[in-house]
């Protein structure tokens, strides 16, 4: 594991079953908006990230099956 | 096209409850189904699966394994008993005293959906088995019901004060060396010699990830280099051919357990396949594979034989640039790209020739599975950014890219590992494939309300339509079902009736539609189904 995980600038979500709003999709089509789109989209992504990455990646430990 | 089916296994996770026992907690998300559905309320005992037709140590080369020999996961014909014991020998009894508040020792296991899916716990993952159905288009979209019936579980769990809340992700691997799978069923003739099948699959089984792979951080069984690959399982497979699925796991499986007629049919068990979210990547997984079976049939695959395949196909798994080659036994090297065009071409001649593929007189489903094939290899050729909109390894990769641009990030790094188990988190409020649909950024293959009424109805086009139908019309007198058979236990008649349904073509709505109009109560069905009066109660 990379040793620079203490760094979290991410918003908090925490588990509570909530519907998190969409952001408005934005328009496709046009290759100018696709950039605008991805960073719309990370951002939204960042609200919806579990809050601990290191921790929350590491527990995720799954029995074998087929 | 062909009789076909999906079986996903989950990874499951509770945040709040580390080292909680996952087939008790696999158990709680069947349990949890049947709540939601009261299938079980309705009969007072769950729908049992009936295992005398499972025959999981019957090879395809002509042999049984004997059950000494065989791995303990194997022996998949026995039900489980999920009983403090059998947790105990399995997982150490720590996480069972952690757990324990199963005093009974018999969680529910086991359902028969109203869809016709099963929904079981295998091993330590909750897992559902779609029904049968004929064609690519309604294999994703039984499969993605799939997935909103484990959501329903997840919802159900979450609202449950008494019990921590469970996550479920449709993926493959922990990416800490465990993997557990995602298969597909195909039914084919028993005639065709299984030396045809090895032969004519392998190339294209090493080279279908690049249209259907859903991506994966981390190379390596237990992703210790850093980096990113195409397939989830590739790291995996260490066989070329064999009948293990948990250990040694073969490139082609050779499990032969037809649930259908034997000497007529068998039906090919492949497990090298990825959970797929993206539609479109499902759609092709099974169109083109079911293609491909129709040219070894036709006698027509391509003559191609890759050299060492369990290397090449990590080989093109590690290669996002997609221009690493492969080396051929006649000595030619071809990228992945290069073999699939191969596989298309010879497709699409068998499809020209036979007529399938026509506008009018064709299938419905094989002309639009090759210009698909077609649209999806020159978009991976030479338009990456289109076909990440339907790729779901290039999708995933395109949310990676993005972190590692705007935040300096290094593969190692814990946030692109979040993002890859994220991606596949099935509530669509967190899970990130989710978030690009709602976007409109993948493609949609099957309409979301044909996708939610896939989670009651079955197929109407194949056995999985009886017993589905049997199910959901008669829950409190139906003890029992399989892939080939019903089981009813109704007053009046003597003793348990099973139904054997092992035609899959049979059973459909064309046939048995009207039969279950006419009756609503179990005993005068059964009658006019098998022409009989119910022999009179014992005195």
């Amino acid at each position: 594991m990379a040793g620079q995980e203490q760094q979290q600038p991410q918003p908090r979500d925490t588990e509570v079953e909530e519907e998190v709003p969409a952001p408005p999709a934005p328009a496709e089509g046009q290759a100018s908006a696709s950039t605008q789109g991805v960073d719309d989209l990370l951002d939204e992504i960042d609200g919806v990230l579990e809050s601990n990455a290191e921790e929350f990646v590491r527990a995720f430990v799954q029995k074998g099956g087929q | 096209m062909r009789v076909m089916g999906s079986e996903t296994e989950y990874g499951i996770h509770a945040p709040s409850a580390p080292g909680a026992n996952a087939t008790m907690m696999s158990a709680r998300v069947v349990q949890a189904y049947a709540q939601v559905t009261r299938l079980r309320a309705a009969g007072g005992a769950e729908t049992r699966w009936d295992y005398t037709d499972e025959e999981p140590l019957h090879d395809a080369r002509g042999w049984t394994l004997e059950r000494g020999q065989a791995h303990p996961s194997q022996l998949t014909d026995q039900p489980p008993v999920l009983d403090a014991e059998a947790v105990a020998l399995a997982y150490g009894r720590e996480e069972l005293e952690l757990d324990g508040e199963d005093e009974s020792g018999s969680l529910l296991m086991n359902m028969v959906l109203g869809n016709g899916a099963r929904l079981y716990v295998d091993h330590a993952h909750p897992e559902y088995s779609s029904p049968e159905v004929t064609n690519p288009a309604d294999a994703v979209a039984w499969d993605a019901a799939g997935d909103l019936v484990a959501l329903a579980a997840v919802r159900r769990l979450a609202g449950d004060p008494e019990l921590p809340p469970v996550n479920l992700y449709k993926n493959n691997t922990d990416n800490k060396a465990v993997s557990y799978g995602s298969h597909e069923n195909y039914l084919m003739p028993r005639s065709v010699p299984f030396n045809d099948i090895v032969r004519g699959l392998t190339p294209f089984f090493v080279t279908r990830q690049i249209i259907c792979g859903s991506g994966r951080v981390g190379i390596g069984q237990d992703s210790s280099r850093p980096g990113y690959q195409i397939s989830q399982r590739a790291d995996f497979f260490e066989a070329e051919v064999g009948l293990e699925t948990t250990i040694r796991r073969p490139i082609i499986n050779t499990r032969d357990e037809p649930h259908a007629t034997a000497d007529k049919y068998r039906r090919l068990h492949v497990i090298i396949g990825d959970a797929n979210l993206s539609q479109a990547s499902n759609y092709l997984k099974f169109g083109t594979t079911a293609m491909v079976l129709s040219l070894i049939e036709a006698g027509l695959a391509p003559k191609i034989e890759v050299h060492e395949p369990i290397a090449a196909l990590q080989t093109v798994s590690h290669d996002t640039s997609l221009t690493a080659t492969i080396r051929l036994v006649d000595g030619r090297r071809v990228t992945a790209l290069d073999l699939q065009w191969i596989y298309h071409e010879a497709a699409a001649k068998l499809a020209q020739d036979t007529g399938v593929a026509d506008a009018v007189d064709g299938d419905g489903h094989t002309h639009a599975v090759l210009d698909q094939w077609a649209t999806t290899l020159s978009q991976l050729d030479s338009d990456r950014p289109a076909a990440a909109a339907s790729v779901e390894w290039l999708a995933k990769l395109s949310i990676l890219e993005g972190y590692r641009q705007r935040d300096g990030l290094q593969w190692g790094d814990a946030r692109l590992g979040l993002v890859d188990l994220q991606w596949a988190d099935i509530r669509p409020e967190k899970g990130l494939y989710y978030r690009l649909l709602s976007r409109d950024r993948m493609q949609r293959i099957v309409k979301d309300a044909d996708i939610a009424a896939a989670v009651t109805e079955p197929p109407s086009d194949t056995r999985a339509y009886f017993r589905g139908r049997c199910v959901s019309s008669f829950s409190k007198d139906v003890v029992g079902a399989s892939w080939d058979s019903v089981i009813f236990d109704v007053p009046g008649y003597g003793r348990l009736q099973r139904v054997p349904t092992r035609e899959p073509l049979r059973g459909t709505k064309a046939l048995t539609g009207a039969l279950f109009a006419r009756h609503r109560e179990a005993g005068p069905f059964l009658a006019e189904l098998l022409g009989s009066t119910p022999a009179p109660p014992p005195a």
